[in-house]
């Protein structure tokens, strides 16, 4: 009996906006000028308090920290899809989509500064950073799952890396999210690297979108650092999710244009050069210029902006810097929520120690 | 030999048992190109090639499992977490696989694979990367458990481990890596896994640490000599599991007194498998209650906070003299 064809499959790669600005418009999203407006300045917000940040730690007064630069459009464009009420569960490479989401420099600071009140905050539809890469796939689902039992059209988000994509967790999330049928968005930010291993060491997938095939559900790939792309394909996957029509796997190709994290040094593993070729394609340039040719923007415009955000910046660091400080006792009042005699043994205990660490 | 630190303890020991054993391979996340992100296997690729050093794709699971695969087709894999708060995505495959593989089949399978990881806090590094849960792995029947505290012992038990017919969860204190160096004999040498050493000799109390806190106990025990005039034996498990009971208890016979410092949260810890030991083997002899320094019940706390939360040189002198005193 000759083999019969079961499936064909195929997967497409979408862009709106090109690196020289030249735009597709039978792709490009309707956005008015305020939106338009609005998004450049969540991504310049991002690159801002970003390169800030990588000034701080190298100044000691912040701890290790992973940059997201070069990555903004992947994870702002895509965030900008999304109401209040949606669900936002991150890892710790979309910078700008946290502070889209109601979230204060200052309290980034605190979190990359070794405090937990770094944490708390913020829109409560967010989840904590993630640092266990790929777990938090996982909770997306449940968080979609508890929106369709209660009868809400709030859609979660989920980002992660590349390298996530290797993780049992990653998996079964976008298995049980197909099975369950329910309202959540994978964006995988395909930054090409997962430290030192590269894309093609982490997966022979031919993309990380193709995925989706194996799982029943949509699955699509875009140019990452063109805004409009990210943001047609997010709108897309936000709307079928909130019509009951299930998840979507967006597949971001973009680029980490820095080091790992401030504790890495990404010239054992890759080139400068390599680095450089991207840098044309920096979804900041490429956005600015699309508004230009709109004429939505111009350097008068840019100049206030960048004025604007760096004077926001300045003050949030310096509120950081001259906060109280924090209670150092306070791990134990968030081990249970019912009383223990030994965790209240052991507070007592600590204050003591502390005491007579401080009478030393 | 020059002095090495504990990174480059590791080093030697992997270069110098692939070179001495053509089954032994190296794999995880970044250990390759990278050399590790704690450079513990800088170097190897190059030597041994990506055959035998392996880059996986990010899965702890998938290295373990598959780590395991290699083990029982007689190669002797080394895996590498880069951090241990990474490594319980690897606990099914080693609850309930590694350890259990020899007792499953009775003997026909094995798995001689070493797992090592950094541990332990003190590096201001982000959450999961500051824990001491050698607990989790000590409490599975079937898995050791060695903590070494500096370059020498590293590298004889590291050489031992990668030797041992059956599965080693090796636990590096990623605070002591870098933090002082020492001699290492030229010839490759190894230390008996499951016995722990008394690394010096006293007649009034037993002190009893492990891993980083070996640092911070040698201090304290100094400090409290000089302070005191007194003898202090002091003792470095350096195998959690199995537990030399028989050394402590012996110890705890002759001097009367124990304390004993732990890194870890207190409860179920390995200080309270130490106490119970003490009670079985010496209690006859004890002339004041056992004294336990350690972390708290709590999770973890991010950096800022994390010190405060761990023995330090005061509270453990204190925990010693409250022994010492009683
Ligand atoms: C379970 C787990 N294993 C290992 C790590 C250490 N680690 C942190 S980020 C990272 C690479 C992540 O790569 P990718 O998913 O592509 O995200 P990117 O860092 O590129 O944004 C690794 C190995 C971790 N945080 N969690
Ligand atoms: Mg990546």
């Amino acid at each position: 009996m000759p083999k019969t064809k079961l499936c064909d499959f195929s997967i497409s790669y979408m862009q709106v906006l090109d690196e020289n600005g030249v735009v597709d418009t039978d792709l490009e999203p309707s956005l008015s000028k305020e939106q338009l407006v609005e998004l450049y300045r969540h991504m310049q917000w991002g690159r801002i308090t970003d390169e800030r940040m990588l000034k701080l730690q190298r100044q000691g007064r912040i701890g290790t920290f992973g940059p997201s630069i070069g990555q903004e459009a992947a994870h702002c464009a895509s965030m900008f899809c999304m109401r209040d009420d949606d669900w936002f569960v991150g890892c710790f490479r979309e910078h700008g989509a946290r502070l889209m989401r109601g979230e204060s420099l200052v309290k980034q600071l605190n979190y990359f500064n070794g405090y937990t009140e770094g944490n708390i905050g913020g829109n409560p539809r967010n989840l904590p950073i993630s640092v266990i890469v790929g777990a938090q796939s996982l909770h997306a689902v449940g968080l979609a799952y508890a929106s369709k039992l209660k009868g809400e059209d709030s859609v979660a988000i989920v980002y992660q890396g590349d390298g996530a994509t290797s993780q049992g967790d990653f998996h079964e999330a976008l298995n049980f999210a197909s099975v369950w049928n329910v309202p959540v968005i994978f964006l995988v930010q395909n930054n090409q690297w997962a430290i030192s291993v590269p894309r093609e060491k982490q997966t022979k997938s031919k993309s990380i979108a193709q995925k989706a095939i194996a799982y029943e559900m949509h699955g699509i790939q875009v140019d990452g650092n063109d805004p409009l792309a990210v943001y047609a394909a997010t709108a897309e996957a936000a709307e079928r999710a909130r019509n009951g029509e299930g998840p979507t796997l967006i597949e971001a190709v973009t680029y980490r244009m820095m080091m790992h994290t401030t504790a890495d040094d990404q010239y054992k593993y890759r080139t400068k050069e390599e680095e450089d070729s991207w840098k044309p394609k920096d979804p900041l340039i490429r956005f600015k210029k699309y508004m230009e040719d709109k004429g939505f923007w111009d350097n008068k415009a840019e100049e206030k902006l960048q004025a604007e955000l760096k004077a926001d910046c300045d003050a949030q660091v310096k509120e950081f810097e001259s906060q109280p400080d924090f209670p150092r006792d306070v791990s134990f009042e968030h081990v249970f929520g019912t009383e223990h005699a030994v965790i209240s043994e052991q507070k007592v205990e600590f204050d003591q120690e502390l005491e007579e660490e401080n009478d030393a | 030999m020059p002095k090495l630190n504990m990174v480059q303890a590791v080093t030697l020991a992997l270069e110098e048992q692939m070179t001495a054993d053509e089954s032994v391979v190296v794999l995880g996340e970044d250990v390759g190109v990278d050399g590790g992100v704690f450079r513990a296997t800088e170097g190897l690729l190059e030597k041994f090639g990506e055959q035998r050093v392996i880059d996986t794709p990010l899965a702890e699971s998938g290295i373990v499992g598959a780590s395991i695969g290699m083990a029982m087709a007689g190669l002797k894999p080394v895996a590498e977490m880069q951090f241990s708060g990474f490594s319980y995505l690897s606990i099914p495959q080693l609850e309930g696989h590694a350890s259990r593989m020899r007792a499953r089949s009775m003997g026909q399978f094995t798995v001689p694979m070493v797992l090592r990881m950094p541990y332990g806090g003190g590096v201001r590094a982000l959450e999961h990367h500051s824990e001491s849960r050698e607990v989790l792995y000590a409490h599975n029947p079937g898995l050791k458990v060695v903590i070494p505290s500096g370059p020498r012992n590293t590298r004889a038990l590291l050489a031992a481990a990668i030797q041992d017919p059956d599965p080693v969860i090796f636990m590096e204190p990623k605070r002591s890596y870098r933090a002082f160096k020492e001699e290492v004999p030229a010839d490759p040498e190894t230390m008996e896994i499951g016995k722990c050493q008394v690394v010096q000799e006293g007649t009034d109390i037993t002190v009893v640490a492990w891993g980083a806190m070996m640092h911070t106990t040698k201090k304290a025990v100094k400090q409290i000599e000089k302070e005191r005039g007194i003898s202090i034996e002091l003792i470095d498990v350096l195998t959690i599991s199995p537990l030399d009971s028989d050394t402590i208890c012996e110890s705890v016979r002759k001097t009367g007194r124990c304390a004993i410092i732990q890194e870890a949260a207190r409860s179920f810890g390995p200080a309270s498998e130490i106490i119970a030991c003490i009670n079985d083997k010496s209690l006859l002899y004890l002339e004041a209650p056992v004294q336990r320094v350690t972390g708290y019940d709590v999770v973890t706390p991010y950096f800022n906070r994390e010190l405060d939360y761990m023995p330090t040189v005061g509270r453990i002198s204190r925990g010693i003299i409250e022994a010492i005193d009683f």
